[in-house]
């Protein structure tokens, strides 16, 4: 099968720059990380993230043909040859296929992922009634790989300031979340023109999601509280 | 780090945006089918089409709404791609000149006596 590499050197200082590979590889069950892998075998100077290599720690990450997905359940015979493989867009590149995540997490960190609730601890578990834990469906799955906000053209333009897709669904899933009692400081936290309202509703998130979350919805549900609050 | 966020101002701007979307999905097509159904080919015909004084006020509304709503429009773009702040308000204030001075024009258009 015949590959493109993006490959880049910090250390040589020269610039990035594509690199074609040819692999001796049956596809039929194979995925692009066994490909990468295999590559990585001839020529350990390629660099890249995995973990678990079945689409539950989400750190292969990586731009496939175009589309951000998961390298370790990307089939690699529904792959068009060469297979371009290049790191997640809008985030620094440390070296390969290896992106500075720091960006993503500042976002996700922003919006405080972790349950706030001051009341007294109960005896048992504070518990939750199925309907309750029904909201939590579609935003708890995610995985944080960034694939949906690295391909977010809002991100790209204003990392800095708008929260992403993936931030935001995580802000959503705390906001629904019937044992979180912040609910009102998250709404504030959102409310300026940049943290939730840069989202355009493009939808590349859902486009994209390895997982098959739908952040616009999450957005949108976030919004419609909002307006409720307000009007 | 100082937090910069939590304005309260995204909402509103955002409702103004779809209120306004909402009001001319409603006027635009009123006034689409009232001008096609008797196109007028003269000047005198053109007065006549615009003396009942409820299409001048509806054309003068929907001109406003679309004003407003391309001014929500502009301001996101200049905010993605205009970074530094003096340029940034100088293409607001452009931008708000043009679009309020159309509506002020179409008043005057629409009112004129002569």
């Amino acid at each position: 099968m015949k590959f493109r590499l993006y490959r880049y050197n910090p250390e040589t200082g020269a610039k990035p720059f594509m690199q074609d590979v040819e692999l001796d590889i049956e596809p039929a069950g194979k995925m692009l990380l066994d490909a990468l892998l295999a590559i990585k075998a001839q020529d350990e100077t390629l660099s890249l993230r995995r973990s678990c290599r079945e689409g539950v720690c989400g750190s292969d990450a990586v731009n496939v043909n175009g589309q951000n997905r998961l390298a370790c359940i990307t089939p690699l015979s529904e792959l068009k040859q060469p297979v371009e493989v290049r790191p997640l867009p809008g985030l620094p590149v440390i070296r390969d296929l290896v992106v500075d995540m720091e960006p993503f997490y500042r976002q996700y960190r922003s919006i405080k992922p972790w349950l706030v609730n001051d009341a007294p601890e109960p005896e048992v578990e504070r518990l939750q009634s199925p309907e309750d834990r029904a909201l939590l469906d579609g935003a708890y799955e995610c995985i944080l790989c960034a694939c949906c906000t690295t391909a977010c053209p809002s991100f790209w333009w204003n990392p800095d300031t708008f929260v992403g897709p993936a931030g935001l669904l995580q802000a959503y899933r705390f906001i629904a979340d019937s044992r979180d009692e912040a609910t009102a400081a998250r709404l504030d936290n959102l409310e300026d023109p940049y943290r939730l309202y840069r989202c355009r509703g493009i939808m590349n998130c859902v486009d994209v999601c390895p997982k098959g979350l739908n952040p616009t919805a999450a957005i949108g549900r976030i919004r419609s509280l909002l307006v409720k609050r307000r009007v | 780090m100082k937090s910069t966020t939590g304005s309260h101002t995204g909402t509103g701007t955002w409702l103004a945006q779809r209120a306004t979307a909402a009001a001319l999905a409603l006027a635009l097509p009123i006034l689409i089918v009232y001008f096609l159904a008797a196109l007028p080919a003269d000047f005198a015909g053109w007065r006549a089409l615009f003396s009942p004084p409820w299409l001048r006020v509806l054309m003068l509304l929907a001109a406003a709404a679309l004003a407003l709503h391309a001014w929500v429009g502009m301001r996101d773009i200049l905010m993605d791609y205009v970074r530094p702040t003096g340029l940034r308000l100088a293409f607001y204030l452009a931008v708000i000149t043009i679009l309020a001075g159309s509506v002020v024009y179409l008043a005057a258009v629409l009112w004129s006596t002569t």
